[in-house]
């Protein structure tokens, strides 16, 4: 049995950020797009850029939280014919290589399809450490939760600028691993700047729980992913780094997305 | 009969709010603005005002006495819901939202459509009110129904077309939801239908319920006692549930769900969430949903573009379960022979949509004793599919 208190690789990579007085870069991409053999290749960029922990995207038909560019590359992804299934074997083969903490970022359907109790059992069995479903809010969370809490696999929750007190109470007590702040309402996708209200956003949380904070939505420059870290604990940027693959092939895609992601990293 | 649905939204496994977060603030001020003024009186007046007098209610119980010789069974009565301003029974749903809106001090609503009936009505109800109004409507809706799409500008809303997905109802819901999760502030989102998270498919079923509660009086009235059969089309569901909610504790009283079967069940082709789905989750409710193994929503296929959606409204998929509503599918070619029917026997031209509800109700006259009584819900009119079936019946206009 795992809780709050245990340490996983989500909470290793929290504790060590701390005690480095250091902040994390959380990088998103879509699990299959353009394909597995090249999202591996993707994932191992990521880590030798420096991302510190690694989204990927569950390729759904209807990503109803999601802007254009996410969208895109779901559409992609489901096209190519990739599904959780092929999601989990991914990073099984990673998880052979690698340390760095990997979350399961997608909607319930393909989730509750595939089977909680096997999701469950299969997702730690890849050696994944954590899941975060943008359309299960802690009300409808709870089987899903017990059956991950049985596996030791943090069930990640978020929070919004439209959170009132009661919600951030509600989420906190039910959070594990770290809480997703969205830095603005809306989907994700690119911003021109970040939300003049994050801070104090932040701060409200912040009086609820001890849990670190990883902010995401809109996120797409060194400047802004350094803005962000100014109270956050990690900043997640998606988007950005799915629209650098969207527009790159081959050997170049991994040139340009290196270059993209040093360069955020730096700003953190 | 328990009471739905839970504090939670759920009906049995089903409903309940998978939305999120962002939206979890507005649609727990929606539950508790609904549950407030529903009570209140000058609301109840300020709606059944309008109801009466903009819509034009109550719609008749038309006794369809050459529909009911060409069946040669029981006695068909039609729910005249095609009699309503914008010729559907969507605005008594829209008519209550946007008081709502208005009560709780939003300034602009949006809407999805799939017919574009919805759409209409709510249109309708924002140029009332003077709010800013924007629909989400799939490019291959709007070609198929142009009509409403020209209405909806005349009534000054701004039609916006849905390129992502399969181009229809559902991939509008997908994009209405994103304005609202970008817009949460300063918008109210009027579903359509049954369906979405707690309280929509309470909050919907509600309003439509003036439909059964008519149908129940004028059938004492008029037949002297209740319908032996209540037959209604099922897409989310709405004109359905409100046929059916009023009657839900008359025992005696059968009801049937009439599912679009598209081009045939077993060809794939269809939309018969129920009858050809399965349990899973999407646009903020547990229902039937039509998907494939790995829980990918699949196109779906239905010559009424008000049918053409891979979910069912939560609490259908329970009066399934539960054994108290039987879900049959009518496939486009007998929706059309229903539409002719009705068209030459009554004079009345029938929505694609309510076709299906007519094809069903002949079948089941037939089968049924002399004397016996089925109500049909005529939930929308048919001036919005002329392109549609000129073109089914090789007609050119």
């Amino acid at each position: 049995m795992k809780n709050k208190t245990s340490s996983n690789r989500i909470t290793g990579l929290f504790d060590r950020l701390k005690a480095e007085k250091k902040k994390g870069f959380i990088a998103f991409v879509t699990a299959g797009d353009p394909d597995i053999g090249t999202t591996k290749k993707i994932i191992r960029e990521l880590e030798n850029s420096g991302a510190d922990m690694i989204e990927l995207g569950i390729p759904f038909s209807d990503p109803m939280a999601d802007g254009p560019t996410i969208q895109a590359s779901y559409e992609r992804a489901v096209k190519g014919g990739v599904h959780l299934t092929d999601v989990l074997k991914l990073v099984a083969d990673v998880r052979k290589q690698s340390e760095t903490p990997l979350v399961l970022f997608g909607y319930y359907n393909p989730i509750f399809s595939y089977g909680l109790k096997k999701f469950a059992k299969d997702a730690a069995a890849s050696g994944a450490d954590g899941v975060l479903i943008v359309d299960l809010p802690p009300e409808e969370a709870g089987e899903l939760k017990t059956e991950l809490d049985k596996n030791g696999v943090d069930l990640i929750f978020l929070l919004t600028p439209t959170s009132d007190d009661s919600r951030i109470r509600l989420v906190a007590s039910k959070a594990s691993g770290f809480i997703y702040f969205v830095s603005v309402a809306g989907v994700t996708g690119a911003r021109s700047s970040v939300a003049g209200d994050l801070h104090a956003n932040i701060r409200r949380v912040r009086k609820h729980t001890k849990l670190p904070l990883g902010v995401g939505f809109g996120i797409s420059t060194p400047k802004q992913a350094k803005e962000v870290c100014r109270s956050a604990d990690a900043a997640v940027v998606g988007s950005a780094i799915v629209s650098v693959i969207a527009r790159n092939k081959g050997p170049r895609l991994i040139k340009e997305l290196g270059s993209f992601v040093s360069g955020i990293k730096r700003g953190i | 009969m328990t009471k739905t649905p839970d504090r939670l939204g759920h009906f049995g496994i089903y409903g309940g709010r998978y939305i999120s977060e962002t939206l979890m603030p507005a649609v727990l001020e929606l539950e508790k603005a609904y549950l407030r003024w529903k009570k209140d009186p000058a609301f109840k007046k300020e709606l059944a005002y309008y109801l009466g007098e903009y819509v034009g209610r109550p719609t008749p119980l038309y006794h369809a006495e050459r529909l009911t010789k060409l069946a040669g069974g029981a006695d068909i009565f039609l729910k005249r819901e095609d009699l309503c301003h914008t010729g559907a029974h969507k605005i008594n749903n829209t008519i209550g939202q946007i008081l709502l809106a208005k009560r709780m001090g939003k300034k602009r609503v949006i809407a999805e459509t799939g017919a574009g009936q919805h759409g209409v009505a709510t249109a309708t109800v924002a140029a009332m009110f003077g709010l800013e109004c924007d629909v989400y409507m799939g490019e291959d809706d709007i070609k198929r129904q142009m009509p409403n799409v020209f209405r909806m500008k005349l009534l000054g809303a701004r039609v916006v077309p849905v390129t992502s997905g399969s181009k229809t109802l559902k991939d509008a819901m997908n994009e209405a939801l994103r304005d609202w999760v970008t817009n949460v502030y300063n918008t109210f989102y009027i579903i359509g239908t049954v369906a979405g998270p707690h309280p929509y498919p309470m909050l919907v079923r509600d309003f439509q319920s003036i439909i059964g509660k008519e149908a129940r009086s004028q059938a004492k009235k008029i037949i002297g006692r209740l319908p032996d059969l209540l037959v209604a089309c099922v897409g989310g569901g709405s004109n359905a549930l409100g046929l059916f909610h009023p009657f839900i504790n008359d025992k005696k009283v059968k009801m049937t769900g009439v599912e679009a079967g598209g081009k045939g069940l077993s060809t794939g082709h269809h939309a018969a969430s129920i009858n050809g789905g399965r349990v899973g989750v999407l646009h903020g409710n547990k229902t039937y949903l039509l998907q494939d193994k790995f829980g990918q929503i699949i196109d779906t296929h239905s010559i009424s573009a008000g049918l053409d959606y891979p979910g069912v409204g939560p609490e259908h998929a329970w009066l399934n379960d539960i054994g108290r509503v039987d879900y049959k599918t009518i496939t486009d070619k007998e929706a059309l022979e229903g539409f002719k029917a009705l068209t030459l026997s009554e004079g009345i031209i029938p929505a694609l949509e309510s076709s299906h509800a007519v094809s069903y109700a002949l079948k089941a006259a037939r089968d049924m004793k002399k004397g016996s009584s089925v109500i049909v819900c005529l939930s929308g009119r048919g001036d919005k599919d002329l392109n549609t079936v000129s073109k089914a019946f090789n007609f050119e206009i």
